[in-house]
Parts: structure tokens; C-alpha cells; sequence
């Protein structure tokens, strides 16, 4: 039992245990918070959001810091777990009556599906590298944000119906799931803070043992050099395929839970913006640094709506924030700074 | 003589219009370790680039233990029992010392997608077990003490010998060196033949050297092939090199 414990601030494990210290201890603070005072409803309506876009990173992560693959489509996964999400959840609803089962189910074929659209995807995307694969990824995006812009689909006591693009739809007394540009309205909304915070720790589960493995050190491996991982018998495809599938999945699983946690939802909400906005929480957070990206994208997620009383000024505010925070957090000097700060911590532990 | 390890027959490569390489033959036996020198660009290290696919051979063959490996691709040719160093050092800088020579037993690992993904006993077993093995082949190398150090913050020497044991790590049957030397001071290059030595007998490979210390080459190389605008000038032992003219004469000019 003591050695588990010291396994756990072993250096190795040490990142592992900080981050699932960090998002148990936020859970537990913010529970105790919500039973004992009265919190503004800004707050609490920016929990689910802010957990699904830490999942969003941290899956964005695994393709740009430890896959070394810039990927700019990523909110193209999370839409596919979105709808696919809003459409279980919705024809299920008179079948599994608890909603939990109902979450599970939904966030698992939202996930299900948008891994399989990253396997399909990684196919012409992989065989590109750099710019290249970056732009492609980038298309990606867009097809699968168009692709759903234009679905209309609803479901009756005859079954379901589809049409694409433009509305042929007679439902009698049925309900409309999809309906196009508008998106998904009047979902039944079953997400709640404790299924995003499980999600997020499940998402960190994965993480970990995908990058501590052999298929971690292949994916790494391949990024530092290609050649060398070549030469050594490193199926570089093979890894990047991994990654790239594996990040679609976690994407997939924060875009269900994003969508089971509003009653409307646009298929616009996914656009360029959402994935240029997950790099940058990874850029910020430290590429292939996890718990970093975690904290990254909790503070960049609230402030702008802590900005909000600000009105016109907030974005500009959120830019010029941004900007000094990128332009600190490249500086050398600040980084000799922490280190230093650092060592005298570890020493202490050690002398102790 | 039993078949050779390796056997190159007529090998060739052209750049466009230019021939890099032409009509190369080589051998190498079991236990052997062979230099490959010649004056720069000379085409050295485009062999090298050919026997591990990274450049697809225009003409000729590779065998390798009597198997054609001229059309793999360079994943199969290490598979197959051909690992490398390079000449401007390729490690993967942001990972460990000892994740370095573990990414290079990958391939020995057995455990599956489910068994990574369930930290089962198999997973364990495996990762402990490549541990130990690793830890080993760094011993040899003397990086146990730094093998929590990143590779990119090793200093030059470290590197090169890194180089190796990761190489030595994916269990080649022919280990090819290029330039292990180079930026070594007297004292480490000293330090790297008697390791060379030590690895080819304990892991009972074939080894073949580029490399430019004469010094090195002539001490343990048992055969040496000289190589000068891409076409073999001169094979034999090292005191047949020493006194060949036409070596000497594309070294120092007429």
C-alpha cells in the first residue's frame, strides 16, 4: 500500500496523478459549493461546456502534441457525436426511460461513429503530412459541417424518416430530430456535470495508458523522427492511424455530451471557429501537455464569459490576453524562471 | 564458407541523371565486421540508404540470409534483421534514454490494443519484462545512470551510443554504422571499438562501419571496401588497403 502510494508521485506517474487530483478535487469543491451556496446560473450553465471542451483538447492533443499532425477539423468530430448523440437520445426516449442509460448510450454511439469516421477520414488524410494534411483536415471539417447542415430528419409512429436538403418530411405527430441549417430543437437534456467530469477522467484513463504503452512510445516515436522510427520497425501509418482515430472517439464523446446539454443546437456551433479554438487551448496548455491543456482551457473557457459584463470590448480584451499570455508562455527566461522554482521543490522532497 | 549474412549483387542507383552508386558487390559473414571508407561523397551513405529502403535501389539485389530484400520496405528490412545509425544523429529527442532503446524493441512487444487499454497482467509482464531487457542493453552502453535523461539533452558522445543501443535494441542480425566516431575525442573513440567488439560478440552480429578515423577502421575492421565515385575500388584486409595504390591515390591525389 505505501509503495502504491510513492508509485503514485513517482516522476513518472507524477503528471497521471496531478491530473486526476485535479479534475476529482474541482469536482468535489464545486459540488460542495453548488449544495451549500447559491450559484449564479452563468456559472453553473458553464460547467458541462467547459468539460466537453476539455475533452475536445486533450483529444486534439493526442493528434497535435503527441502525434505531431496538425489537425484544424476537429469540431467536425464533435459534430458527428453531437447529432449522432441528439438522434439515439431521441428515438430512444420512449424505450430506455432512464436517462442515464439513455446518456450512456448516446455518448457511445456518438463516439462510436465519429471513430469510425476518423478511421475513414485518416485514410486520404495520413498519407499526407505537415501543411498538407493540416489543410486537408481542415476540409474535413467543413464537408462534415455541411453534410449535417443539410439533413432533415424526424421520426413518426412509422418509423423514421430522412431527407437531404431540403425539408420532404411528413411526420405525423412525430418529432423532428434534425431539421437542417436549424439544427436539433427541443432535445431532452440528460447531460449533467457529474457524466462530464466521469467523461473527462475516463478521457484521461485513455490517454494515459495509450501514451505509456508501446503504442504511446511508437505514436512519439514517429513524431520526433520518422525515418529513425522507420529503421527501428515503427509502422509509422499504423501509429498515426491510432492516434487519429483514438482522438476522433474522445472528440466524438465531447460532442455528445455538448449536445445532450442544451435543448437547440446548430450545426454552425461546430464550424472553423470551435476547432481553431481547441488549438489554441492545446497550444496554450503545452503541446503533449495534458494537464496543462486541462487548466489552459478551463481559465480560456471561462474568461470570456467572466468578460461578458464588458459587452463590446470582451473579445478585444480576450485577444489582447491571449496574445500576452502566448508571448509569456514562449519566453525562455519565464521558463528558466519555473524550472528553477521547480528544482528547489523536488530537492526539498528528496532531502525530506 | 556458408552463405554470408549479407550479399549485395550489382547494386545500383541513379538521381535523375546523375548515377550514384553503380555496379556494387559486397559480402559480409557471419561474426565480420566490415568498413565501408572511400572520400567524401563517395556514395557510402547511400548505401546505407539502400539497404534499409530509404532509397529504392535502381538496380541489383540484397540478399540478406539468402532472402531478396531489395523490394521491402524499410519497416520489413528491419524486420527482416537491419538496423542503423545515422551519420547526423536521428534519436527521438523528446523522449527518455530508456524510452529510446523500449521504442526500439517494439516490435517485440506482444500485448494487444485490449490488453493496453485493460493494464492487464500481459501488458505487466511485457512492459516489465522489456524493461529489464532494456536496462541491460544500456548498461553496456554505461547510460543506465541517465536513462530518465531526455535524448535530446545528452551530450554528443551519449547520443551516438544511444544511437546504437537502440539500433542493437530491435534484435538486427546486421548492424550498420555510420560514423559512430564522428565528434568522438581519441579517448571515447578508444572507449566506442572496444564496445563495438564487445557488441558483435555478445550479440553474435555482423557489423558494417562507415567511418573516417583510419585509426578505428584499421584496428577493427576485418575486411574493408573502398568505395570512390559510387564504384568499389579496392576490397581486402585492412594491411592490403593500407598499401593499395589506388586507395591512396583517391585520398591524396596524384
Amino acid at each position: 500500500m505505501k509503495k502504491k502510494f510513492k508509485d503514485l508521485l513517482h516522476h513518472k506517474y507524477r503528471s497521471r496523478t496531478i491530473s486526476f487530483a485535479l479534475i476529482i478535487g474541482a469536482y468535489v469543491i464545486i459540488e460542495i459549493l453548488m449544495h451549500s451556496i447559491r450559484l449564479s446560473r452563468l456559472f453553473t450553465g458553464m460547467l458541462v461546456p467547459c468539460c466537453c471542451y476539455i475533452i475536445l483538447a486533450l483529444s486534439l492533443n493526442l493528434v497535435v502534441g503527441f502525434s505531431g499532425e496538425l489537425s484544424l477539423g476537429h469540431a467536425g468530430f464533435m459534430a458527428i457525436g453531437a447529432f449522432t448523440a441528439i438522434i439515439v437520445s431521441g428515438l430512444s426516449t420512449k424505450m430506455i426511460p432512464d436517462t442515464t442509460i439513455r446518456l450512456v448510450l448516446s455518448i457511445l454511439s456518438g463516439s462510436v461513429l465519429s471513430g469510425i469516421m476518423g478511421l475513414l477520414i485518416s485514410v486520404p488524410v495520413l498519407k499526407l503530412s505537415g501543411d498538407y494534411l493540416a489543410i486537408v483536415t481542415l476540409a474535413f471539417g467543413q464537408i462534415i459541417k455541411s453534410l449535417i447542415t443539410n439533413i432533415y430528419l424526424g421520426f413518426d409512429s412509422d418509423g423514421i424518416q430522412f431527407s437531404f436538403v431540403t425539408n420532404e418530411l411528413n411526420l405525423e405527430q412525430g418529432k423532428m430530430l434534425l431539421s437542417g441549417p436549424m439544427g436539433a430543437t427541443d432535445t431532452a437534456k440528460i447531460s449533467n456535470f457529474s457524466s462530464g467530469i466521469l467523461l473527462i477522467v475516463l478521457t484521461l484513463y485513455i490517454i494515459y495508458s495509450l501514451i505509456d504503452s508501446k503504442y504511446g512510445r511508437a505514436i512519439m516515436a514517429a513524431r520526433d523522427d520518422r525515418i529513425a522510427a522507420e529503421s527501428i520497425g515503427i509502422n509509422i501509418l499504423r501509429s498515426k492511424t491510432l492516434a487519429f482515430v483514438v482522438s476522433a472517439i474522445l472528440a466524438g464523446a465531447a460532442g455528445a455530451l455538448y449536445a445532450l446539454n442544451y435543448s437547440t443546437l446548430q450545426p454552425a456551433k461546430f464550424d472553423f471557429n470551435t476547432s481553431i479554438l481547441a488549438l489554441v487551448y492545446v497550444v496554450f496548455g503545452g503541446l503533449g501537455n495534458i494537464n496543462g491543456t486541462i487548466l489552459a482551457t478551463t481559465v480560456l473557457y471561462i474568461l470570456p464569459e467572466l468578460l461578458r459584463s464588458l459587452q463590446d470590448y470582451r473579445m478585444l480584451i480576450y485577444a489582447i490576453v491571449l496574445i500576452i499570455v502566448m508571448q509569456l508562455g514562449s519566453s525562455v527566461r519565464l521558463k528558466r524562471y519555473i524550472e528553477q522554482i521547480k528544482n528547489r521543490f523536488t530537492k526539498k522532497g528528496v532531502t525530506q | 564458407m556458408n552463405t554470408p549474412v549479407l550479399q549485395i549483387k550489382n547494386l545500383g542507383i541513379d538521381f535523375g541523371g546523375l548515377t550514384a552508386v553503380n555496379n556494387l558487390n559486397m559480402e559480409i559473414h557471419e561474426h565480420e565486421i566490415v568498413g565501408l571508407i572511400g572520400p567524401n561523397g563517395a556514395g557510402k551513405t547511400t548505401v546505407f540508404n539502400m539497404l534499409t529502403k530509404v532509397y529504392d535501389p535502381s538496380r541489383g539485389h540484397i540478399y540478406l540470409n539468402g532472402q531478396d530484400i531489395a523490394r521491402l520496405d524499410t519497416v520489413a528490412v528491419n524486420k527482416a534483421g537491419i538496423a542503423r545509425t545515422f551519420q547526423n544523429i536521428r534519436l527521438f529527442h523528446n523522449l527518455s534514454v530508456m524510452d529510446n532503446v523500449k521504442a526500439g524493441m517494439n516490435n517485440q512487444f506482444t500485448y494487444s490494443i485490449a490488453d493496453m487499454l485493460f493494464h492487464t497482467r500481459k501488458r505487466r509482464s511485457n512492459e516489465d519484462m522489456i524493461e529489464e531487457e532494456a536496462l541491460k542493453l544500456l548498461k553496456i552502453f554505461h547510460l543506465d545512470e541517465s536513462k530518465d535523461t531526455m535524448a535530446g539533452s545528452l551530450p554528443y558522445g551519449a547520443q551516438r551510443k544511444l544511437e546504437i543501443a537502440r539500433a542493437l535494441a530491435s534484435e538486427p542480425k546486421l548492424l550498420l554504422l555510420d560514423e559512430p566516431a564522428a565528434g568522438m575525442n581519441p579517448q571515447e573513440t578508444e572507449e566506442l571499438m572496444e564496445t563495438i567488439r564487445f557488441v558483435r560478440d555478445s550479440f553474435d552480429i555482423c557489423i558494417l562501419l562507415i567511418e573516417h578515423d583510419m585509426n578505428l577502421v584499421m584496428n577493427i575492421c576485418e575486411r574493408i571496401y573502398v568505395l570512390n565515385y559510387g564504384m568499389l575500388l579496392a576490397k581486402g584486409n585492412p594491411e592490403e588497403i593500407r598499401n593499395n595504390d589506388k586507395v591512396i591515390k583517391a585520398y591524396l591525389g596524384d
